[in-house]
């Protein structure tokens, strides 16, 4: 399997990371996701369509999501409500477009984010489409990406 | 000098806002979507600046801008799209509807300070 078209994805979201939070994130070994897992407490989820067809969500336990948008927003944030829902899908929208730049062969279009909170949900890539997932380290904690894309 | 935030997130409005605010700006304006913008635009004139941009709900920066464009009272408006569009056909087709400037986020304070040419 191709997986080469993470590869922009996954420097958008450093690059984002760096110039609007301050933080470095590592990138962990993408993985070809099987079953239901891993499970998450927030979501910013964005649909890709075009010459490719998929979604890309980036997904946090709720402790790391309420540090992420603190830091992002420079104040502190300490409940998960509208401003986490929003910061979250920015980020996603953020990440997803910026990804665009390396993937410009599929003319991508990126719908406006979704933004999923409950704990331990799973994220389900569109359906007969394989997902790879991506583990992120950064000083605000761990989260995951995972991005699915189906070229035609 | 007034300046028109238009974003559907929250968050991103409040951080443009904190950043230009810090360049000592203080009367800043904000609209959620491109119509929601056309009534603050027409409403608060004269603004000399609009940072749009370009993924919104019911009405997108692109609708916005050409709408914007068509009317001659507006012609003094600078219009800045700061956007996660990240493509050279996105930014070619922005400055040919008539953008004066291009963001693509994520950005710096510094990068947005330059390009609205304060
Ligand atoms: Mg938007």
């Amino acid at each position: 399997m191709d997986v080469s078209f993470v590869n922009p994805f996954i420097k958008a979201l450093i690059d984002t990371f760096k110039t609007m939070l301050s933080t470095d994130t590592i990138p962990g070994k993408p993985q070809v996701k099987s079953g239901n897992k891993p499970t998450h407490d927030i979501s910013g989820i964005i649909g890709l369509s075009g010459e490719a067809q998929g979604a890309i969500a980036i997904s946090f336990p709720k402790i790391v999501a309420l540090k992420v948008v603190s830091a992002m927003l420079g104040s502190s944030i300490k409940i998960i409500g509208p401003e986490i829902v929003d910061g979250i899908g920015e980020i996603a929208n953020i990440v997803a477009g910026r990804a665009k730049q390396g993937l410009s062969q599929y003319k991508l279009t990126i719908s406006l984010p979704n933004v999923i909170v409950g704990q331990n949900h799973a994220i389900s890539p569109p359906s007969g489409i394989r997902a790879i997932i991506v583990p992120f380290d950064s000083s605000l904690g761990n989260f995951v990406m995972e991005i699915s894309l189906k070229t035609k | 000098m007034r300046i028109l935030l238009v974003d559907d997130s929250a968050t991103m409005r409040r951080i443009q806002k904190t950043q230009i605010s810090n360049l000592g700006i203080s009367d800043i304006l904000e609209a959620t979507d491109g119509e929601e913008a056309l009534i603050v635009l027409k409403e608060n004139m004269p603004i000399d600046i609009i940072l749009l941009d370009w993924n919104m709900p019911v009405m997108d920066g692109m609708t916005f801008l050409k709408k914007v464009r068509s009317v001659a009272a507006y012609n003094d408006v600078k219009v800045v799209m700061c956007t996660s569009e990240s493509e050279k056909s996105r930014v070619i087709e922005a400055m040919k509807e008539g953008v004066n400037n291009y963001i693509i986020k994520p950005f710096t304070p510094d990068s947005l300070k330059e390009k609205l040419g304060l």
